[in-house]
């Protein structure tokens, strides 16, 4: 294929050039987990670790690709002798996650395939951290994984989301439901196949006896911060409602906020304009719906108490420490909230099995992960509902 | 209480605890008259657990985010007694605020407006010089703030005169002549902040430059709309005021701050530069953190409260305005109430999360 030149000017390119992206049409599918990626991204995690250790995301991301880890993930795929990467995945991603971009091409790499990434449009530190350790290994001794890797920033364009579309066995779009809906306007070959990261929400299950026991509770604040405002309550996987169950809900509650608000207190900046919006969202909830609104102490933690949990609450939700609260006697009474836009559940003092008998009991067509609180921006290679190894290479069958 | 009762004390009359007297019975009242006719008001007040009876303070009633105003419709008149829609001016594709008048309201905003200007520029009519095209005002029914603004203010003025053309150019020969026919008179200049900049004063230096010099001393400029832009230009309050001197004369310039959620209760600024609240409405500055009240000189999130609003719950709102209070009932203008100064705009956080990843944000 010869790619038309006019769409390239466009694009800048911070790891790879035009001539990567001709030649990433060439490139062998390699099986996932092969050793070169996997000595790869080992290298790489070494310089991000050393050189971003200011950034706790950019060693997050270091620590998920040590060769270590990654060999224990690759034990968990009894099919890999039988797949082989599908040629090229086009990453689009987040223009307000830092890191994201990384663990997504990591994962098409591991799956065997060259990689186009959209990067942040927004000038991260994190993000050249990661692109220069990069371009060193690819200066070095990684050369042969330079057909694999093009990372580029392009304003808003048609034309260039066009031209990478045409060429992706994969396209992965990370969130927004207005971003799907744009690149959507690309045509995919016939074969390719997409995966989205829609824009959802998620929930937390507090058993309030459990947490009242419990002897940690600085930790579980500070589980429950980062679930929440650690990405400004702003992640799909950031809870919007919590969900008491248990016979002492009202000694808990107290205490669990209290403990929230001390550790975020001392952490989290509440900027004048998130003030004014949380205060704008409660009032539009309690204009058309019946609240109860929990003034603390201050506006660092919004609680509203609902008596009546069903999808069209989460219309309402809001960012930045806003929060719904429900009593429910049993577990079965989050069902009217779990559909199809519910992705994570997080939980504390909850027996697994409890949601596996749920699962079983009733309809919950959303909720695709269900970690303990603290793990809910924890990355997987299962995420979201997708089995990123598989869904980004083939199986082959062989008689 | 009868807004018409209030409307007889002259604006800046008042000090400090006739002022809350009065400001709380009567926001009091607004506010219990909008939990009673406003559904929407009403499901806010029993989250916020809104007692109107633990009230004995205007402070301590609840505030609505002006944005509301942009994200749903807040009415406590039924649709037949509204005779006229306001909207903000929004630049196009953002939302705009919608204030819906019934008669009373209405009237009450003209009264207060002209109370509180003839305060600064004297009861009698003078020409007007509208700084603006006649287009801005096309569609009566629809007020866009800009509109609002020039008809509000029109009540002033007479032979009004529009000197800017359809692409916001100077009509030089039309100002040549207004100028002519009313020589020796006191002029009315109004104009919103950007536009008398822009469209006016550079015009004006253009045609110094050139050699034709107009002479606008003996002339009132009100102007109003905010600084955003202009701050944008580096161009200060008081560069403004200097170089519209150097340029044309005029010296009486008086900027003012009011939103059109609180249409009539305008906040003029003083010959000290400072502007000012009168007796029918009050400002009050908050901590982001709690929304608690800030001590003078501490900058916070402007509150404007005001004792018109009857057909909207919109008598007490949270601004997104930074403002400091500078002083209360002691300006050296003479002027009783507190004055204050605007900051500007709250800034805009960048919020972190995965959303919104493509589509408008860059």
């Amino acid at each position: 294929m010869i790619l038309m030149q006019s769409g390239f000017k466009n694009i800048q390119f911070i790891v790879g050039g035009q001539n990567t992206v001709e030649r990433m049409q060439y490139v062998k599918p390699l099986p996932p987990f092969s050793d070169e990626v996997i000595s790869f991204l080992n290298e790489l995690s070494k310089i991000v670790i050393r050189k971003g250790r200011t950034f706790s995301d950019v060693v997050t991301f270091g620590f998920w690709c040590r060769r270590a880890a990654l060999l224990a993930e690759k034990e968990k795929y009894d099919d890999k002798k039988q797949r082989y990467g599908k040629g090229i995945v086009f990453h689009i991603a987040p223009s307000n996650v830092p890191v994201n971009f990384a663990f997504s091409f990591a994962v098409g790499l591991l799956a065997g395939n060259a990689n186009i990434v959209r990067l942040p449009s927004k000038d991260f530190e994190q993000v050249k951290v990661i692109c220069d350790a990069i371009n060193q290994l690819l200066a070095g001794d990684y050369s042969y994984m330079s057909d694999y890797l093009c990372l580029v920033r392009y304003p808003v364009s048609k034309e260039v989301n066009d031209l990478f579309s045409a060429l992706c066995s994969t396209r992965v779009i990370w969130g927004g439901d207005g971003t799907i809906a744009e690149i959507r306007k690309s045509p995919l070959k016939p074969r390719a196949n997409e995966i989205t990261f829609a824009d959802r929400y998620s929930i937390a299950v507090i058993d309030s006896e459990a947490y009242l026991e419990a002897d940690d509770k600085d930790a579980i604040a500070q589980a429950f911060y980062n679930d929440t405002y650690f990405s400004d309550q702003n992640a799909c996987t950031s809870p919007h409602l919590i969900v008491w169950l248990g016979e002492k809900k009202k000694e808990a509650k107290e205490l669990f906020w209290n403990k929230a608000h001390s550790y975020a207190n001392a952490r989290y900046e509440l900027a004048p304009v998130q003030a004014v919006g949380k205060l704008t969202a409660l009032c539009k909830f309690s204009a058309n719906r019946k609240a109860v609104f929990d003034h603390g102490r201050d506006n660092l933690i919004y609680r509203i108490a609902v008596d009546q949990i069903d999808e069209g609450l989460m219309d309402y939700r809001y960012n930045s420490g806003f929060f719904f609260e429900f009593d429910a006697e049993s577990l079965k009474e989050i069902a009217p909230i779990a559909g199809e836009r519910c992705q994570t559940l997080t939980y504390y003092g909850i027996k697994v099995e409890k949601f596996k008998e749920l699962l079983g009991d009733v309809k919950i067509l959303g909720i695709d992960r269900i970690v303990p609180m603290g793990k809910s921006m924890e990355f997987s290679l299962i995420w979201d509902g997708h089995d990123l190894i598989r869904e980004m290479s083939k199986r082959i069958e062989i008689w | 209480m009868d807004y018409n009762d209030i409307l007889k004390n002259s604006p800046y009359s008042l000090a400090a605890p006739e002022k809350n007297t009065l400001l709380t019975e009567r926001l009091v009242e607004l506010t219990k008259h909008h939990y009673e006719r406003c559904t929407p008001y009403r499901g806010m007040m029993d989250a916020y657990g809104w007692d109107p009876d633990a009230i004995n303070n205007y402070y301590d009633i609840p505030f609505l985010p002006v944005s509301l105003f942009k994200q749903m419709d807040l009415c406590s008149v039924s649709k037949e007694a509204i005779i006229k829609t306001m909207m903000s001016s929004g630049t196009s594709g953002q939302a705009v605020s919608k204030i819906y008048c019934d008669r009373a309201t209405a009237n009450n905003q003209q009264k207060t407006l002209a109370k509180i200007v003839t305060d600064f520029t004297g009861a009698s009519r003078m020409p007007m010089l509208v700084i603006d095209t006649p287009s801005v005002i096309k569609n009566r029914n629809m007020f866009s703030a800009r509109g609002a603004g020039i008809l509000g203010f029109s009540i002033f003025g007479s032979d009004k005169t529009y000197v800017l053309d359809d692409n916001m150019e100077l009509n030089v020969e039309l100002l040549e002549s207004f100028l002519i026919k009313h020589q020796g008179q006191k002029i009315f200049l109004f104009g919103f902040t950007f536009m008398v900049w822009q469209h006016f004063y550079r015009e004006l230096m253009r045609l110094a430059g050139e050699g034709r010099h107009f002479d606008l001393s003996g002339g009132v400029l009100i102007h109003g709309g905010g600084w955003k832009k202009l701050i944008s230009e580096a161009v200060s309050p008081a560069e403004f005021k200097q170089r519209l001197e150097e340029v044309c004369g005029l010296h009486d310039i008086h900027d003012y701050y009011g939103m059109v959620e609180q249409t009539g209760c305008i906040y003029m600024e003083c010959e000290c530069g400072h502007l000012h609240t009168s007796i029918y409405s009050d400002v009050i500055t908050r901590r982001p953190q709690d929304f608690s009240v800030c001590n003078m000189g501490e900058p916070g999130i402007i509150q404007v409260v005001s004792m018109i609003p009857e057909s909207y719950p919109g008598h007490s709102l949270l601004t997104e305005d930074e403002g400091v209070i500078l002083g209360e009932d002691d300006c050296p203008c003479g002027r009783k109430g507190k004055y204050f100064k605007v900051n500007g705009r709250l800034k805009n956080a960048e919020i972190r999360g995965c959303s919104d990843t493509y589509a408008v944000r860059f």
